[in-house]
């Protein structure tokens, strides 16, 4: 057989494979990364916490039927959701700002106690009984990330955006915390050893490829996150609303002068971002174990990637995302035990080297 | 605003915090006066209560140490009990034993899982001379190479975990091996006895692959290298998400399917439940303690089920840690507070001489190198139609009794044996 370094091609072949599908995930997380960074210069430290709740929320749906947790879990989940929605609402109705912020907190408050109540609650109650077999994947890759980025807007409307004002270093300090506290209810909640979730029927099985067994779920988690990062490259770069994002990044007060709604923009970015974060953990959740610490040790790896790719840089951090999981896949296979550590080396290198990136501009 | 009454100044509110914070950082220890200090017993118990280990006890384990202290009742002296958070650093570990010792006079440090953190608290302990029960760390060098007479080993160790489940495995035929070995202290010292036992039983360990720890989620990389050693056996020498994660992606790279074995070499019940059952079933795992293995053990989880917040039952390292500090109060009791208090090294001879019993895991003894010697089971896990409820995961496949369960006193290397 035919070896290099004393590796077989094959199996050298199946890590450049498995190194892509891992690289995906880098890709789609530092991308959602990346676009905040670009527009509202926040370093989003709560990323690994809105994968996870990704992940969780598709168990919820899986398991509304079956387990309590679940369906109080999604209920609360659903909160930001729909005081967002109300929000709106009042707004059309032309309520003055502060009976809206009194309404909203009258409304969370009674959700909340609602699902402190005898088996959850009406919310949660009536979500069991409408569906007592839970919601399919599918489903979960599209609520997924409307119910978490639901709650990134809340976030940055009620926290972050009160941090533009002052320097990057507030706003990591904010959503690190912030990260910090979700993960910690999580695992008050669900306890640490993760829950089970298995791969959808429709994308289990496998092709045997030859040099290695190639499981259907991986090719498609490959396949979303390229269409993903494809998507969002177009829309910013090819689109109207991309112009205006860019332009946004650039010089705010101009574009605000010129008639566009920034600061809306700058939510939905910080939504949209969230909500990738989201996918991504929705894909993951039938590979990994889906627990609270799902996300901590991939945000890292992920901050690391978009620091290489240059901060901000939307194709930079698809393409290092990419590259870099390839890397850490050949890794395992010459120097396993150096694995966690050879993204750091990178980023060390290239920060000696080129201290913007691969892909930043200085 | 009258005068007299104080004003609260920005500057004293800041202050006031930051004595808030200050004492809100420090483990629990309520100042008491001299002379209640000298009549009270304080246990720290340190654990990983926020990572990738934290459902093996964590909270739970505390939660046990504090029943067994309650059921202890009052026999002449207080009980404290102090918790913490290892978070798996050895660096962090020994830095909140050494303040538990010279501040907050703790005189026992039970649980301490992650080997790493486990060995390095047994060198702080011997060094401070206070008595030390490890119940979650796994590997067998703290009754080997680094015993310590201040130290006893209470529910489980990676020779016993790879003989019974190590030797079952070779038995059935599985003689080709390949270890997927967490790189630390405990997946070396797993990795190394389990090879032994393939290699003693006439079977081959054709490689093995080091994976960071903390910090590896996607371990499908080394299975397929484990794959393509043709190996009949691929060894999991990790523990906890590590463990959960090789047996679903394995599963999901049809490596099970096309007759390679798994053998997960440290497997608690809440594992099994991460995994669910179908993903499960069919697996071997070894534990010293089941929640269903006999009346004495239904009884005992039915009494204590109700203070564990995560786990929806006891494991061996909750039911440990429930079952070492009854036998240190004992211990203690037997011999006098002050004594127990002047030496951690008279507190474990006391518990080496005396009979262990209790509900958990019957009667049992320690050796003089700290091992304490209990029957380990080896079970297999049902398949989704023979569960019959919550929890009721595992049937029994054979029992390894106490005095052949774990390695031989002479072959450890322990210091304290052949002096």
């Amino acid at each position: 057989m035919d070896e290099i370094f004393g590796i077989p091609i094959p199996l050298l072949f199946g890590q450049l494979l498995l190194g892509l599908i891992n690289g995906a995930f880098y890709a789609m997380l530092s991308l959602g990364l990346a676009i905040i960074f670009g527009l509202l210069n926040i370093i989003n430290f709560t990323h690994g916490a809105q994968f996870m709740m990704g992940a969780f929320v598709a168990w919820m749906l899986l398991s509304l039927g079956s387990a309590d947790a679940a369906r109080i879990g999604l209920a609360l989940l659903l909160l930001p959701l729909v005081v967002l929605l109300l929000d709106w609402l009042w707004l059309k109705l032309r309520l003055a700002q502060p009976i809206r912020l009194g309404l909203g907190v009258f409304v969370s408050a009674a959700w909340i106690a609602a699902c402190f109540l005898e088996n959850g609650g009406p919310v949660a109650r009536a979500l069991g009984a409408m569906f007592p077999n839970g919601l399919s994947y599918w489903w979960a890759l599209l609520i997924g990330p409307i119910v978490v980025g639901a709650s990134g807007v809340l976030l940055e409307r009620l926290m972050i955006a009160q941090l533009y004002k002052l320097d990057h270093l507030y706003g990591l300090l904010l959503t690190f915390g912030v990260g910090l506290i979700i993960e910690g209810i999580f695992r008050n909640e669900f306890g640490s050893s993760g829950l089970p979730y298995r791969i959808p029927p429709e994308l289990s099985g496998a092709w045997d490829l030859g040099f290695m067994f190639m499981p259907v779920y991986r090719g498609w988690v490959v396949l979303a996150a390229l269409i993903l990062c494809l998507a969002t490259w177009l829309v910013i770069e090819k689109t109207r609303l991309g112009a205006y994002l860019r332009a946004a990044t650039e010089r705010a007060e101009l574009v605000q002068a010129f008639g566009i709604n920034v600061p809306l923009m700058i939510t939905l970015t910080y939504g949209a971002g969230v909500a990738l974060a989201a996918v991504g953990g929705v894909l993951a959740a039938p590979i990994y174990s889906v627990n609270p610490q799902m996300g901590v040790n991939l945000i890292i790896v992920v901050f690391a990637v978009v620091v290489i790719g240059g901060m901000g840089s939307i194709l930079g951090s698809i393409l290092v995302g990419f590259g870099l999981g390839v890397v850490e896949g050949l890794t395992k296979v010459f120097w396993p035990e150096a694995s966690a550590t050879v993204i750091f080396v990178i980023m060390a290198i290239v920060l000696l080297t080129r201290p913007a990136g691969l892909f930043g501009r200085a | 605003m009258n005068a007299t009454t104080p004003v609260p100044t920005r500057r004293r509110l800041l202050a006031t915090a930051g004595v808030a914070v200050g004492a809100s950082l420090m483990p629990m220890a309520p100042k008491l006066s001299r002379a209640q200090a000298a009549n009270t017993i304080r246990i720290g118990v340190l654990n990983d209560q926020s990572g990738i280990y934290s459902y093996l006890a964590g909270v739970d384990g505390v939660a046990m140490v504090q029943a067994a202290a309650q059921e202890f009742g009052n026999r002449g002296f207080t009980v404290e009990i102090l918790s913490a958070d290892h978070q798996n650093r050895p660096d962090v570990g020994s830095n909140i034993v050494r303040q538990w010792v010279d501040r907050d006079g703790v005189d026992m440090v039970i649980d301490v899982p992650t080997s790493s953190v486990g060995l390095a608290v047994n060198q702080v302990m011997r060094e401070k001379n206070k008595a030390y029960v490890n119940v979650g760390s796994a590997t067998s060098d703290l009754t080997g190479a680094q015993c310590s007479p201040n130290t006893v080993h209470w529910v489980y160790d990676t020779y016993m975990l790879a003989k019974s489940t190590g030797g079952a495995t070779v038995r059935a035929g599985g003689d080709t091996w390949f270890f997927i070995t967490a790189d630390y202290a405990f997946g070396h010292a797993l990795e190394r006895d389990t090879a032994n036992f393939v290699r003693q039983a006439g079977g081959r360990v054709l490689g093995q692959v080091r994976t960071p720890f903390p910090g590896t989620s996607d371990f499908s990389s080394f299975l397929v290298q484990a794959q393509s050693s043709r190996a009949k056996v691929i060894g999991l020498a990790n523990a906890g998400g590590d463990t959960t994660n090789c047996i679903k992606q394995a599963a999901e790279f049809g490596i099970t399917r096309r007759g390679v074995k798994l053998a997960a070499l440290l497997m608690f019940i809440q594992d099994v439940g991460a995994l669910g059952l179908p993903t499960a079933q069919g697996l071997v795992m070894t534990e010293s303690f089941y929640w269903d293995l006999n009346d004495r053990t239904r009884a005992f989880t039915q009494r204590v089920r109700g203070r564990l917040a995560r786990n929806g039952v006891p494991n061996m390292v909750t039911a440990g840690n429930y079952s070492g500090t009854l036998h240190y109060l004992k211990a203690v009791a037997d011999m006098g507070v002050a004594a127990a208090k002047a030496s951690g090294v008279e507190a474990i001879n006391k518990m080496k001489a005396m009979p262990v019993e209790d509900e958990a895991f019957g009667r049992s003894t320690i050796r003089p190198d700290g091992r304490r010697l209990i029957p380990s089971f080896l079970f297999e896990v049902k398949k989704p139609e023979e569960s019959t409820g919550a929890w009721d995961f595992l049937k029994l496949l054979q029992t390894t009794p106490a005095d052949e369960a774990f390695r031989p006193m002479t072959e450890g290397g322990c210091a304290l044996v052949r002096s």
